[in-house]
């Protein structure tokens, strides 16, 4: 259902009708191995409710371009819940050790208890670590994706934080092999046990510390991940970061051998992933390039303060007004410019101006326009844009030389020629739309200054090309004013 | 050794699961076009918020005294909650936007 645009929608209300079903039928059908039903009802209800009415009214009342960060914030809140079921487990277990082993009454009082108890301790052990950290990093790591898609919070990198990521981790995994091993056999030594051995008696306040300490590392392990990566590359972050939460609510299925949990959370792992690869894939870069090589090149580049920025021309409205309407075809390139102007309505109203004088206008998506896949085709769809007229990349890039005039509106990094001649540049090897292949470029920006990803683009100063200065939404209504007085 | 392979055996259906959903998830991304892939996330965002069924299941197992349990776990339906709704109603409004394209063109 999910495979075409009409019916997804549809898709989606049947997936939350699950999701409900699953919820309400766990309150009231779920049994445990002693056969004891929930209680704390009204605890539970009044959860659901608030986290109801908060959740609806937040995704009700941001505004469109702020879809990706809610996305990211809302992610991070399953990590959360994820981290917070882990550290109500362990402190289950550190209080009752032997509870491990109920799990599977069938089997007790046949002796086999020693057999098995360690092993079920000690993966039970692990399974609440991994839900523990995996859940964490993803908390912390979407908060801070949040922040930098809303603006408020820059970039930051030290020197050799690479290194010093891989290190928290080892020591992360470090400590938690060292709770599973040892954990699992000292644990079940614990109950009436007073082998007045310090080590052994002390047991539960020491891994308590060990456990405190891995949580703390894991939050700080996500924000140090998700920092240094630029704001353009996060929708992929964000990507990865669903699949994360997703192995954690796994995890959460294993501990309560609920078969629900697991499923639903293997299916967003998997499918997660394969989303981000997906993803990576249609910038052109690896999964590594764009989680560590972010801007460690931009250094070298982007910052010749000594390459001009060259000699660019700027075309008056009533000449751009002019060309384009005695055009043959016209393709326009929108970028993240066009939304933030809010300017898509105006785009299709000087659409339909050109085509009743005859123009051709189709539009160029690029696969990373805007702030995340699809983010154009969202945009130009409010405004009820054709969806014919939506050109993919590789199919745009053959019109272009056959096209007269190309007005690329608020896009920047997507349509920079760097990408193809300037091995040192971030976006290099990236696929462009070759706009330059058209007779003539119009380029609507609001000033000089570089775009998202903070790269000059020479575009700008090539023969064919001239800069429309100016707010998309007024320039754009500007034109269509002049091209009607012609 | 001996000990990795019996929690395998007892843990086999889950194993089945696990290998399963990967297949279902992979084949799903599969079948939908990029256009999508962001309601895509969204979606896949909310269904991992099936981890509120964890939180449920702590704070209905917790005992009048254990205040962390109650606490904590409370907290994490609220979250958990939000995650649910909140993602179910960002992807409902994100493919809203496709509503109107094609009911347009079904009129054609």
């Amino acid at each position: 259902m999910l495979s075409n645009p009409a019916s997804a929608r549809r898709g989606n209300l049947v997936a939350a009708a699950g999701m409900t079903v699953a919820i309400i039928a766990t309150i009231f059908l779920y049994r445990d191995d002693e056969g004891n039903r929930l209680h704390n009802y009204g605890w539970i209800f009044g959860g659901i409710i608030i986290g109801s009415v908060v959740g609806t009214l937040a995704a009700k009342k941001v505004k469109m371009t702020a879809m990706p960060e809610m996305v990211s914030l809302f992610n991070g809140m399953g990590g959360l819940c994820a981290a917070l079921i882990s550290i109500v487990e362990f402190d289950h277990l550190l209080h009752s050790p032997v509870l491990g082993w109920t799990m599977y009454p069938p089997l007790s009082g046949l002796g086999i208890e020693d057999l098995f108890a360690d092993a079920n301790l000690s993966a039970r052990i692990l399974i609440i670590l991994l839900g523990l950290i995996i859940g964490s990093v993803s908390f912390s790591g979407s908060m801070i994706a949040w922040g930098k898609l809303n603006g408020k919070v820059k970039d930051f990198s030290f020197k050799g934080q690479h290194i010093f990521n891989i290190i928290l981790l080892l020591i992360v995994l470090g400590i938690s092999a060292y709770l599973v091993a040892d954990g699992g056999s000292k644990l079940f030594e614990l109950p009436g046990s007073h082998s007045g051995n310090a080590i052994t008696d002390n047991a539960p306040r020491f891994y308590s510390m060990l456990f405190g300490l891995v949580l703390v590392l894991s939050l700080a392990y996500g924000v140090l991940f998700v920092m240094p990566i630029g704001g353009a590359d996060m929708p992929v972050v964000i990507s990865l970061l669903n699949s994360f939460t997703g192995v954690a609510a796994a995890c959460g299925g294993f501990l309560y051998d609920n078969k629900v949990m697991l499923t639903g959370g293997i299916l967003v792992g998997a499918a997660g992933t394969l989303l981000t690869i997906l993803m990576c894939k249609a910038m052109n870069r690896s999964l590594g390039n764009v989680l560590i090589g972010s801007f460690g090149g931009g250094q070298d580049t982007a910052g010749d303060p000594a390459k001009q920025q060259g000699h660019y021309k700027e075309i008056l409205l009533s000449d751009a007004a002019v060309v384009m309407s005695y055009a043959n075809r016209v393709i326009i390139v929108p970028g993240y410019g066009l939304a933030v102007a809010q300017a898509q309505h105006a785009c299709h109203e000087l659409e339909k101006l050109l085509e009743s004088k005859g123009v051709e206008v189709k539009y160029a998506i690029h696969p990373v326009a805007g702030r995340m896949p699809g983010h154009m085709n969202v945009l130009l769809a409010e405004a009820d844009v054709s969806y014919e007229k939506l050109q993919e990349m590789e199919q745009a890039n053959e019109e272009f030389p056959t096209t007269d005039v190309v007005l690329v509106l608020g896009a920047n990094d997507v349509v920079n020629p760097a990408a193809k001649s300037d091995p040192a540049s971030p976006i290099y090897g990236m696929p462009i739309l070759d706009v330059e292949l058209a007779k003539t470029i119009i380029v609507n920006k609001r000033s000089m200054k570089p775009g998202y990803a903070g790269i000059e683009n020479d575009l700008f100063f090539r023969p064919k090309t001239s800069m429309l200065f100016g707010d998309a939404k007024k320039v754009l209504q500007d034109l269509i004013a002049e091209i009607k007085n012609l | 050794m001996e000990d990795i392979l019996n929690w395998i055996s007892m843990h086999e259906q889950m194993i089945y699961i696990v290998i399963l959903m990967i297949f279902v998830g992979i084949e799903v991304i599969g079948r939908v076009p990029s256009v999508l892939h962001t309601p895509l996330m969204s979606g896949a965002n909310a269904i991992h918020g099936v981890v509120i069924i964890g939180a449920i299941i702590v704070m209905g197992k917790a005992e009048p005294d254990n205040y962390l349990a109650l606490i904590l776990g409370f907290v994490a339906v609220v979250v958990g909650t939000l995650n649910v709704v909140g993602g179910f109603v960002v992807t409902d409004r994100m493919l809203e936007m496709f509503k109107g394209k094609k009911k347009r063109e079904g009129n054609q």
